[in-house]
């Protein structure tokens, strides 16, 4: 089953400034490992120490929330989206360094 | 779902528009969506917009035009020559200005029939209740986590809509938070992300028209709920890519644990949000990391003497082409791979825009061994100040 995970652009440094990505995977937890396996720079970006999905990391399955779902445990089916929605606070954008 | 907004006490509501207003809101008058109903509903709306920068620069505009009776600007920011790419409110003539004087002038010149106030204040904790107590929609164009955690409680403390957007590079994000059904800020992100895993400012810089466009977004929204009208952005987070031109959205959910606009709520003040965020003001970044440093004028002279330096540009290549400095380029996100490219022998200068990514890159050149390292404080930036007048600054 392919699933397609949507990586957004504050993270795409950490992916081979790749957009999206494509897995075979039964649940999104699955997914979302396979994506840190091929790009091990994301991992801290999205997982505690202990392997726990960061609390300002928020991951839908296609529109739909996970944590309103089974979380990681969500059930995939192929053709799903999984989107990774980060924090964003700019409004002007006078950050740069 | 149409939402409607009761009106908040204090000077009586404007029954009649004039002749003048009448001819200036003729295309809303002739819409029975707005009507003479629904203008009314404008003319006795106060609406106050948090900063008055890329985002609320369209929103400013738009809801001058549209004739919203009373408008705040909040922000303790002058107008930068580097403002003007993309925050259309301000002139060539404003830079060096307050904004929110320069947008009250620029406002009141498109609609002078409006009432406008400006705030040149930073928004806090000690005064967020009190500026937003007399209005009746928050609408948030900030850029920063503390201040959007800042905005999002006053708002749920007080019972009024929040209309978020933000953006970074080419993507945005628009809801409508802090309706009394529907979720808020830290619903959708309870917790701010550390200040070390938010994006490098490497990373950082915007395309002008996409604040255009998310700010013009939360006018639009804005402007329904005022009037009552249509299906409002509560409930749902709209995700704007403007690299692809896609917009998607995603179901937005009232957190029943939500510390903040939960049945059980644990936060009832508004808090230090720095702290809340891991942040101590603008100096944070920098304060982390405490490296070795060469002013610019040192390394000038250093450099006029004849001494063997290895001067390291860790910024992007990209920038690399706006202006150098002739040194060899690694970008900081390379430095990992490629420092089997550096000599730990020679004495080793590294810089980059403004002195904040090459302090991490001599950070982590001491962990991998060098010694006799520096770090070009101020960067390029500092180096066009006080050395070379010809190098452009960005």
């Amino acid at each position: 089953m392919s699933v397609k995970v949507m990586i957004p652009t504050p993270l795409r440094a950490y992916a081979g400034k790749r957009d999206s990505a494509e897995f075979s995977a039964a649940t999104v937890g699955e997914a979302l490992g396979n994506l840190t396996t091929e790009f091990g720079e994301l991992r801290k970006h999205l997982f505690t120490e202990d392997g726990k999905l960061r609390a300002f990391v928020n991951v839908y399955l296609n529109d739909e929330d996970i944590r309103y779902l089974a979380k990681e445990n969500t059930p995939t089916k192929d053709g799903d989206t999984i989107s990774i929605i980060p924090s964003i606070a700019g409004g002007y954008a006078d950050n740069a360094n | 779902m149409a939402t409607t907004l009761q009106p908040q006490t204090g000077a009586k509501p404007a029954t009649a528009l004039s002749n003048e207003e009448i001819l200036r809101y003729s295309r809303h008058l002739i819409m029975p969506e707005v009507g003479m109903e629904g203008q009314l509903k404008l003319k006795n709306a106060k609406v106050l917009l948090i900063g008055t920068g890329g985002l609320g620069a369209p929103l400013g505009l738009y809801l001058a035009a549209a004739g919203v009776g009373r408008l705040g600007l909040v922000d303790f920011d002058v107008v930068d020559f580097t403002n003007l790419q993309r925050q259309v409110t301000f002139g060539t003539s404003d830079v060096g200005k307050y904004k929110s004087e320069a947008a009250r002038n620029r406002l009141s010149n498109l609609n002078p029939d409006i009432q406008i106030e400006s705030f040149e204040t930073q928004l806090t904790s000690a005064n967020a209740l009190e500026l937003f107590k007399d209005f009746d929609i928050i609408v948030d164009g900030t850029d920063n986590f503390p201040t959007r955690y800042l905005v999002n409680d006053a708002c749920i403390l007080l019972g009024k809509p929040n209309v978020y957007g933000s953006i970074f590079r080419f993507e945005g994000q628009a809801t409508v938070f802090g309706m009394p059904d529907g979720p808020c800020y830290r619903c959708l992100y309870p917790e701010p992300p550390p200040p070390g895993l938010v994006p490098s400012c490497a990373e950082g810089g915007v395309l002008g028209v996409l604040p255009g466009i998310v700010g013009s977004i939360q006018a639009m929204e804005t402007i329904k709920l005022i009037l009552g009208r249509g299906d409002s952005l509560v409930g749902r987070l709209l995700l704007f890519d403007a690299l692809a031109m896609k917009f998607r959205e995603l179901k937005l959910r009232k957190n029943p644990n939500c510390p903040m606009c939960g049945p059980h709520r644990t936060i009832n003040q508004l808090i230090d949000y720095y702290e809340f965020c891991g942040v101590r003001g603008e100096e944070a970044p920098e304060s982390n990391v405490q490296v070795p440093e060469i002013t610019p004028r040192d390394l000038k002279s250093r450099l006029d003497r004849g001494d063997d330096l290895f001067i390291l540009d860790v910024r992007e290549p990209h920038e690399y082409q706006i202006c150098n400095l002739k040194g060899a380029l690694i970008p900081l996100g390379e430095l990992p791979r490629r420092v089997h490219e550096l000599d730990s022998s020679r004495e080793i200068v590294a810089h980059c825009r403004s002195g904040k990514r090459s302090a991490e890159a001599i950070d982590f050149l001491r962990k991998a061994g060098f010694r006799k390292i520096h770090n070009l404080k101020g960067g390029i930036l500092a180096w066009s100040d006080e050395v070379d007048p010809s190098v452009p600054k960005y």
